[in-house]
């Protein structure tokens, strides 16, 4: 697929293609605004001012670098070495801050006065919000109604941080309609609005942008694992729901070839059933959000609406730079059902005191799995979320609220 | 040879396009009233292929296209309607569809099954000419239009672009928007159809470039044939399809067609008023519904 690459170093793949996947599919009205902003990245990617200015964020506003935890009793529970890359600790409880602070930056350059964004789970629209009051910007968040509903504490912080929190009422009202009505947003506002993409999808530069913001997860992680075991771990894993958070500490592994990457994709109520978000194991290439990629999609080219416990997870499509790590075979796609997730979000929480986000607890649980197949590995986790949102999610679950309290 | 392109001269370059989704409110009924509003004036149909994820569709379309894939939509119901629409009117029917759907069917299947059905080519909302290869390929040999837009945005290279690679006509964008009824069509629909007239002629070709996005009535549609080759009605139509049938979509298909009467020295003027000057009267008024005219090139005979 990627005969264009003569170079070995995967780390060098830049957009808009990624093998067969990726490119720009998007309206002709939309067009120029995609051109000016993969111009205005490709100046601020070369520029030291720019990069000293994120750095700069990251490490003041952000708190980067994030810790690496070594979690010692969840690992003699599991039989494997399972290092945390903690991003949950990161200003707004995970690691969409990076990217949104990364192109809060280059919206200001475009000299745009509007940010936009689609959430699911309500961490991007949070951390998004949080970038519009830091950068006094105007701030509207597109969040499927379906959303609204199972989030709705990150509504009301998203309101708190002065952001219009849309509901939108189309199609399966999730985060691929919150997608497309905040493009619709686009069309009618470029000139004043940057529309901020949450993950590595869409039409280039998205994938590639966002993954260069979130760059620091696999940087630092890779350091401090050999800094802490004087080694590379044996395997990586990440969820993947468009995939932002696994591209960032995937990164920094693509070209050491004895590093497993393992993506962990939302089973839902199972592989075996139609209700999941197994995009890349499941589904098919082809076009959605301006980008080629797998997804899930019916015979005739309809998207299917996927399914999980975890808002953030639940999206038919994936970013297109997994398509291509998945079928040249450098990173694996697993799956991982909700009560997988619930078991392993229990089992962080009650061995090392951490809650994590339902969505981290996806990789938490693909981990536990691996270290049943390779005992005494060593094993490096993005831990992408903390897991506070998910509080009403897991008592729920795990029947631990009071009965006048089942409204929460 | 282009059977759009002919239509649309025809009408005296004053051709009125009109857009419904196929199988709204259901496959019977959606071929019905294609014919209806062809019948009432229609100088080209725009049959839209219903698509879970339709960026570039306002709330009316999305709502008739939506309700159309909950009861099942497929896509064999678009060629059965094409075949029988073109079996009963001379307009050519244009299909609308977002890409995805014709790539899972195979674009070469998808445009060979098209022209047998007897439609005329396809507009791509989401497809532009630089990843259109495959397309026009199949275009080229199953004698297809293909219709491109252009947009109040577009560089010249891109409208370039669309110029060169549509055929019927260029999708003139009149404004930074989705679909849906405006009350003013942006005066950048006139200023990005003489661009686009320029950008061809430079080019040592001609394009037509017809109108979309925002236009309801027929004083906009006259206004619109003052400086393009046709208007293009969607949203509007879907509505009283919905709220009144065949009989309410045939009647204002009527009305708007009596916005691409050449109204004469009077209207004649290429100033910029779109204040509907006295395009008022004699347009919505026209009695055209019931008397059902059945030809399709009638505006051209408004001369």
């Amino acid at each position: 697929m990627s005969a264009s690459q003569q170079s070995p170093s995967l780390r060098e793949q830049h957009g808009p293609w990624f093998g067969a996947y990726g490119g720009v599919f998007m309206p002709e009205p939309l067009m120029a605004a995609i051109d000016e902003l993969a111009e205005c990245y490709a100046e601020c990617k070369a520029d030291p001012a720019f990069q000293a200015e994120f750095a700069r964020l990251s490490r003041d506003y952000t708190g980067r670098p994030s810790l690496l935890t070594d979690a010692t009793r969840l690992s003699e529970q599991a039989g494997a070495r399972i290092l945390l890359k903690r991003e949950d600790l990161n200003h707004t409880g995970s690691h969409k801050i990076n990217n949104v602070l990364g192109q809060a930056l280059v919206a200001q350059r475009l000299g745009k006065t509007r940010l936009i964004a689609e959430t699911g789970a309500g961490q991007h629209g949070v951390a998004t919000a949080t970038a519009a009051a830091l950068f006094g910007m105007e701030c509207v968040v597109y969040m499927g109604e379906v959303d609204t509903e199972r989030q709705a504490l990150n509504v009301a912080r998203m309101r708190l941080l002065g952001a219009e929190v849309v509901p939108v009422k189309s199609g399966s009202r999730t985060l691929k309609d919150a997608i497309n009505e905040g493009l619709r947003d686009w069309v009618a506002n470029v000139d004043s609005t940057h529309y901020l993409m949450g993950t590595v999808a869409g039409p280039h530069p998205f994938p590639e942008m966002v993954r260069d913001f979130h760059r620091a997860i696999g940087d630092e992680a890779r350091e401090q694992t050999i800094a802490l075991t004087g080694g590379l771990p044996d395997a990586v894993l990440a969820c993947v729901g468009g995939g932002s958070n696994a591209m960032g500490i995937f990164h920094a592994f693509l070209d050491d070839a004895d590093v497993r990457l393992i993506g962990l994709e939302a089973a839902g109520d199972g592989a075996e059933t139609a209700r999941h978000a197994l995009s890349i194991e499941r589904g098919a290439p082809g076009l959605l959000h301006g980008m080629r990629t797998y997804l899930l999609q019916d015979d005739e080219g309809q998207t299917l609406e996927s399914h999980s416990i975890s808002a953030g997870l639940d999206y038919p499509g994936v970013g297109p730079e997994h398509a291509w790590l998945h079928d040249l075979g450098r990173a694996e796609y697993q799956p991982v059902s909700d009560t997988e997730a619930m078991d392993a979000f229990l089992a962080l929480t009650r061995a090392e005191g951490i809650i994590p986000a339902i969505e981290s607890a996806h990789a938490i649980a693909g981990a536990l799995r691996l270290a049943k197949e390779q005992p005494g590995s060593t094993l490096l986790v993005s831990l992408s979320g903390r897991g506070d949102k998910d509080v009403a999610t897991a008592g729920r679950w795990f029947h631990l609220l009071d009965e006048g309290a089942q409204q929460l | 040879m282009s059977r759009t392109e002919d239509a649309i001269r025809a009408s005296g370059s004053r051709a009125l396009i009109g857009y419904l989704p196929v199988g709204f409110p259901d496959l019977a009924t959606s071929i019905e009233a294609a014919v209806a509003i062809a019948e009432a004036g229609c100088t080209a149909i725009e049959l839209g292929v219903p698509y879970s994820d339709p960026g570039m569709d306002g709330p009316v379309i999305q709502a008739a296209t939506q309700s159309t894939l909950e009861r099942g939509f497929r896509l064999e119901e678009l060629f059965e309607a094409v075949a029988a629409i073109t079996a009963r009117t001379s307009a050519p029917v244009l299909v609308m569809t977002y890409w995805n759907p014709v790539l899972r069917y195979g674009v070469d299947r998808f445009a060979e099954r098209l022209a047998a059905a007897g439609g005329a080519g396809l507009i791509t909302p989401d497809l532009t000419p630089e990843n259109g290869r495959d397309w026009l390929e199949a275009a080229e040999r199953h004698d297809l239009d293909r219709v491109f837009l252009a947009a109040p945005s577009s560089s010249d290279a891109r409208i370039d672009a669309a110029v060169a690679g549509s055929r019927g006509f260029v999708y003139t964008v009149s404004t930074m928007g989705t679909t849906g009824a405006r009350n003013d069509v942006d005066l950048a629909a006139r200023a990005l159809a003489d661009r686009i007239a320029a950008r061809a002629a430079s080019a040592g070709t001609e394009a037509l470039r017809c109108v979309g996005l925002g236009i309801s009535t027929a004083e906009q549609v006259r206004d619109v044939l003052t400086y393009a080759d046709g208007a293009i009605v969607g949203s509007a139509l879907v509505r009283a399809l919905g709220a009144g049938g065949v009989p309410a979509v045939r009647e204002l298909a009527a009305s708007l067609a009596a916005g691409t009467l050449d109204d004469g020295p009077a209207f004649a003027g290429t100033q910029a008023a779109d204040a509907a000057p006295a395009a008022g009267a004699p347009a919505p008024s026209t009695p055209a519904p019931s008397t059902g005219s059945t030809h399709s090139t009638e505006k051209g005979a408004s001369a």
